[in-house]
């Protein structure tokens, strides 16, 4: 008599079509990357994607679930592609493999598996990839233009680089890696912000604000977690903005640039990791911008969110706790 | 150094003080602990415990004479909130104490009953209804199921009969399922 | 209270598929008297009334077969004339499938009618009409079954609230009720509004009846007194709280009763039945069921109270083997065995359709989307209920998380995505949250009681003593002198009587 049964009709949704859709408005971001830089992504991707399921299928076996069933939600794909993504695309394959390894197998499956991670995985994996091998971490390839001629090259699929990789002239900073550096060798900044060869990301960084909107609009996340954080960012930065304008840089910057619009979309929005109540979602999303914003401005890595996130992963219990919504009749 | 000797000791002093004159003019008249361990036990009076009834156990385990795992009719339940208010560790029913049994009442062979007292005098919530050479009855709301009726009765008319699952006390259990075995798209 | 014009939307609610155009092409059909009627003895909220037939008895039509015991207790009426063949426990349609007391009834189809009491309502008083009212078997037939005499039995009522939605997909009793018994149903409303003197009453409906709409709209068009409000077709908007905050803005919880704002609700076939009882005197006997799903012939049917379901499922062209939801998809309850009857409660039957065969049944862990959230109608939080629920954490649920509040509707379960059965959670710790207060009222009883003894024996001992130690302080020292030298001679004397009678 436990055999239970009601209600007796359902919905159609399930976990893997809320992970295929976000899943498929990444893809624009990611042909506009393999135009501008070549097929490396998609060699990156792929190992990437590949590593991560036979973890995940290790994993399950380990705990006795079955297998297909939880593979076919697509969430460790997704923890892999969003990893892959933050990581520069001239990252060799052992390095991919150890983010990959501590995201799905650490900051997920060690804490009991799918819906039990308190701290975001892609970002767990890209903090110790960052703290470890900061060298290589920062050093991202430059491209001005689109090269129709990286569809058609192949060849650079996989690209594997000795132990001993150095930084050579092709490889050079991100936007806010100069400001960092500039600030700390003691020059102002330049408002003139054409200067830095960026146009590459931030075209693609609007890719994903388009592809937010779309996840909004279907209602797969709601808005509350972006355009809190985007906000809480734009405010801060504007803030610090105007009492100094030549050691800091303009909102806009810190919104188009950086990892900020893909943070905000598709990283802070994890459902598991995130606050459940609308008031907390809010209060999250400003609190994580502004940490965004003081790590950026005087801390010692180039970009914040990803420590930001998981800062505020712990947060989110007592976040929880003191923003519980009233029930019907006791307004 | 005997500057910080001295400094130490007069710290220590005034601490000790503080303490002592707390522990006169804030102290607690009974001891709310054991009523604290008595809301938890279930009040059967049962006496498997080893003790005479639920109020002398909460009594001993305060004391430290007794431990917590000798309550059948508590259950691990009963077990797991005691470890908690007392901040101990958890351990699993002590099988000398005897096996949790499900909930029964004792019911009276009215052929059989001589009218003697003595399971009257036994029951320890008062749950029979009966004098002297006049039939007994057990209340069925206020029997408690310890079974300390069933010894002393001479011709052994009292016998223990489980409470039946009606409608009325039925509830919902814990979920379970089964996959589907022809569901394909378990998705 | 003024009942403003607009419509209040409440938060949450979903949107299914209704289904109800499937079983309102053709009129209520009545089904002809069965060989049999199993009519079970409760079929309300309350305490088991007492039965007052034996076996081998004839009965009429109308016959009181149980008679209510306390206040909250309704009456069981005989369905038809015939002979009581047996009154023990039968299958009666609950979702844990224990038996309970029925009637068993072999109809003689005479359907003889028994003498009924008929009554002028505008001449007796109210305490009168109640209790004719408790005999009268009439019980909220919406589906909650709570007598509907004690309901009546309170005063400064200002507002009346018909409860004409049927959110429910796939059924549609109420919906035909409202377009064939029209009269019977105003009727109903006037003489609840007549005794108890409620001066206005809103007819709640939803938008996907239109042809009910038309109907009533004519039907009352000259009076002031009643009123339609149309209402969007969202489900659960037939629940009471939320359908009273739809049509006047009032939020009520959990504890507080609608009645201490003012305001009663009922269902439409309840109405009715109450027309008919103070017009002609009839009792409940019969009632609307939809026989719906996965059928060949899907219809409305008004049975009498007791006719097996198979008769129903037949004349349906329904298949006895597939299984059957009493009540709609969303809050209904798999029936254990079709060898059940009509009861009062039974207003749908549901045969699975594939639709719902094909629902993927395998619990997947929790993602915390909050779609729940999104469509609960009480605003709580199902996933935190769920979490505590499913480790068995029961203290914060009742006053931080509201669990009671949660209605059962069955948003939650419908929208989540990893198939999480979230209403039998919540089934499942109301239930051992009930069955722990009772076991620690219980248990303060029993205490109390141990006490009492210790305390009484206690005192019968001192008691004792204080009796010996009183006789032994009174008698002084000449007097036990005397009581010794007494003592003294009776014993010589008896020694005496023996030796003389050995001489």
């Amino acid at each position: 008599m436990t055999i239970i049964d009601s209600p007796a009709i359902k919905k159609r949704s399930s976990v893997s079509i809320i992970m295929f859709t976000v899943i498929l408005t990444l893809i624009p971001a990611l042909l506009i990357q393999i135009g501008f830089f070549g097929y490396q992504i998609l060699g990156n991707l792929f190992f990437g994607i590949s590593f991560a399921l036979i973890l995940e299928s290790i994993c399950l076996y380990l705990q006795k679930k079955p297998i297909k069933l939880f593979l076919n939600d697509f969430s460790a794909f997704l923890t892999a592609w969003l990893l892959v993504i933050s990581m520069p695309s001239t990252s060799p394959w052992w390095l991919i493999a150890i983010g990959i390894f501590f995201s799905i197998v650490v900051a997920k499956h060690a804490y009991g598996g799918l819906g039990s991670n308190p701290f975001n995985p892609a970002m767990i994996g890209y903090a110790v990839l960052l703290i470890s091998f900061p060298k290589l971490m920062t050093s991202w390839p430059e491209s001005n233009s689109i090269n129709l001629n990286n569809f058609l090259e192949i060849s650079t699929i996989i690209v594997s680089q000795p132990f001993n990789y150095v930084a050579d002239a092709v490889a050079s900073a991100t936007p806010l890696d100069a400001i960092k550096t500039t600030l700390f060798l003691g020059n102002t900044i330049d408002k003139n912000i054409t200067s830095f060869n960026s146009s590459s990301y931030q075209l693609i960084s609007v890719f994903y604000l388009l592809g937010g909107f779309y996840l909004i609009f279907k209602k797969v996340i709601s808005w509350h977690l972006p355009i809190s954080f985007i906000g809480g960012v734009f405010v801060f930065s504007m803030i610090l903005f105007l009492i100094d304008p030549t050691n800091f840089m303009n909102p806009i910057f810190h919104i188009i640039n950086g990892a900020t619009l893909l943070g905000a979309f598709y990283i802070i929005t994890d459902p598991v990791s995130s606050p459940t109540t609308i008031k907390g979602k809010i209060i999250f999303g400003i609190l994580v911008g502004l940490i965004t914003v003081i790590v950026r401005n005087f801390g010692g890595y180039p970009d914040g969110v990803a420590f930001a996130v998981i800062f505020m992963n712990i947060c989110v219990p007592l976040i929880e706790k003191f923003s519980q919504p009233k029930v019907f009749g006791y307004e | 150094m005997i500057a910080s000797i001295l400094i130490l000791l007069g710290i220590t002093l005034i601490i000790g003080i503080t303490l002592g004159y707390a522990s006169i003019k804030f102290k607690t008249e009974g001891d709310p602990i054991v009523d604290k361990i008595d809301k938890i036990l279930p009040q059967t009076q049962c006496g498997q415990c080893g003790f005479p009834g639920c109020k002398p156990y909460a009594k001993a385990i305060s004391n430290g004479e007794a431990d917590i795992n000798q309550c059948p009719p508590g259950g691990d339940e009963g077990i797991h909130k005691l470890a908690e208010l007392l901040g101990v560790e958890y351990k699993p029913l002590n099988a000398e104490h005897g096996e949790p049994k499900p909930k029964s009442i004792a019911i009276i062979d009215e052929e059989t009953c001589i009218g003697c007292t003595l399971c009257i005098q036994a029951c320890p919530v008062d749950a029979i209804l009966g004098a002297a050479k006049q039939m007994h009855t057990i209340i069925e709301k206020e029997c408690t199921g310890c079974e300390l009726c069933l010894p002393p009765c001479p011709v052994d008319c009292i016998d223990m009969q489980v409470i039946p699952e009606t409608t009325d006390n039925w509830k919902w259990k814990y979920p379970i399922f089964k996959i589907n075995q022809k569901n394909k798209h378990a998705n | 209270m003024q009942i403003k014009d607009e419509i209040y939307k409440f938060f949450g609610g979903i949107k299914p598929n209704g289904h109800k155009n499937i079983s309102t092409l053709n009129p209520i059909k009545k089904i002809s008297i069965p060989k049999k009627l199993i009519i079970p003895v409760r079929q309300h909220v309350g305490k088991m009334p007492n039965i007052i037939v034996s076996e081998g008895e004839y009965v009429l039509k109308g016959q009181l077969i149980a008679e209510p015991v306390t206040n909250v207790s309704a009456a069981t009426h005989a369905s038809s004339s015939g002979k009581v063949i047996s009154i023990k426990k039968e299958d009666i349609p609950h979702p844990s499938g224990l038996p309970d007391m029925a009637v068993t009834i072999e109809t003689d189809g005479k359907d003889k009618w028994i003498e009924l009491e008929k009554f002028q309502t505008s001449k007796l008083s109210i305490e009168t009409l109640l209790e004719k009212m408790r005999f009268s078997g009439i019980v909220g037939l919406g589906g909650a079954t709570f007598p509907t005499h004690i309901k009546l039995n309170i005063n400064k009522i200002n507002t009346l609230i018909v409860n004409a939605a049927e959110c429910e997909p796939f059924i549609t009793c109420d919906d035909m009720a409202m377009q064939e018994k029209t009269d019977d149903f105003l009727l109903g409303i006037k003489e609840v509004m007549n005794l108890i003197k409620i001066p206005q009453a809103v007819i709640g409906i939803e938008e996907n009846k239109p042809l009910a709409i038309e109907k009533l709209s004519k039907s009352i068009a000259d009076d002031n007194s009643i009123s339609l409000k149309v209402i969007p077709t969202v489900y659960p908007s037939g629940d009471e709280k939320r359908l009273i905050y739809l049509i006047t803005g009032i939020k009520i919880a959990k504890e507080k009763r609608p009645a201490e704002y003012g305001i009663q609700v009922f269902n439409v076939a309840t109405l009715i039945s109450i027309a008919r009882f103070f017009n002609h005197g009839e009792p409940v006997i019969s009632r609307i069921v939809t026989v719906t799903g996965n059928v060949k012939k899907p219809n409305n049917y008004e049975a009498l109270i007791g006719t097996p379901i198979n008769e129903l499922l037949r004349d349906a062209g329904g298949d006895t083997n597939k299984e059957i939801i009493m009540g709609g998809p969303m809050m209904g309850f798999k029936l254990p065995s079709t060898n059940i009857a009509v009861t009062k409660a039974m207003n749908c039957l549901l045969t699975i359709t594939d639709e719902m065969e094909n629902k993927p049944s395998y619990e997947m862990p929790c993602i915390r989307c909050t779609k729940c959230v999104d469509v609960c109608p009480a605003q709580l939080q199902p996933q935190e209920l769920y979490w505590h629920a499913k480790s068995s954490q029961f203290e914060k649920l009742t006053n931080d998380y509201k669990l009671f509040d949660c209605i059962e509707c069955g948003c939650c379960s419908y929208v989540c995505p990893s198939n999480i059965p979230l209403v039998q959670y919540y089934r499942y710790a109301k239930s051992e949250i009930r069955e722990q207060k009772q076991s620690l009222d219980i248990a303060d009883i029993a205490r109390e009681r141990n006490d009492f003894r210790l305390l009484r024996i206690d005192r019968e001992k001192r008691e004792r003593a204080e009796r010996n130690a009183q006789r032994r302080s009174q008698v002084s020292e000449d007097d036990k002198k005397k009581l010794i030298d007494e003592k003294k001679a009776a014993i010589e004397a008896a020694l005496n009587r023996t030796k003389e009678q050995n001489l």
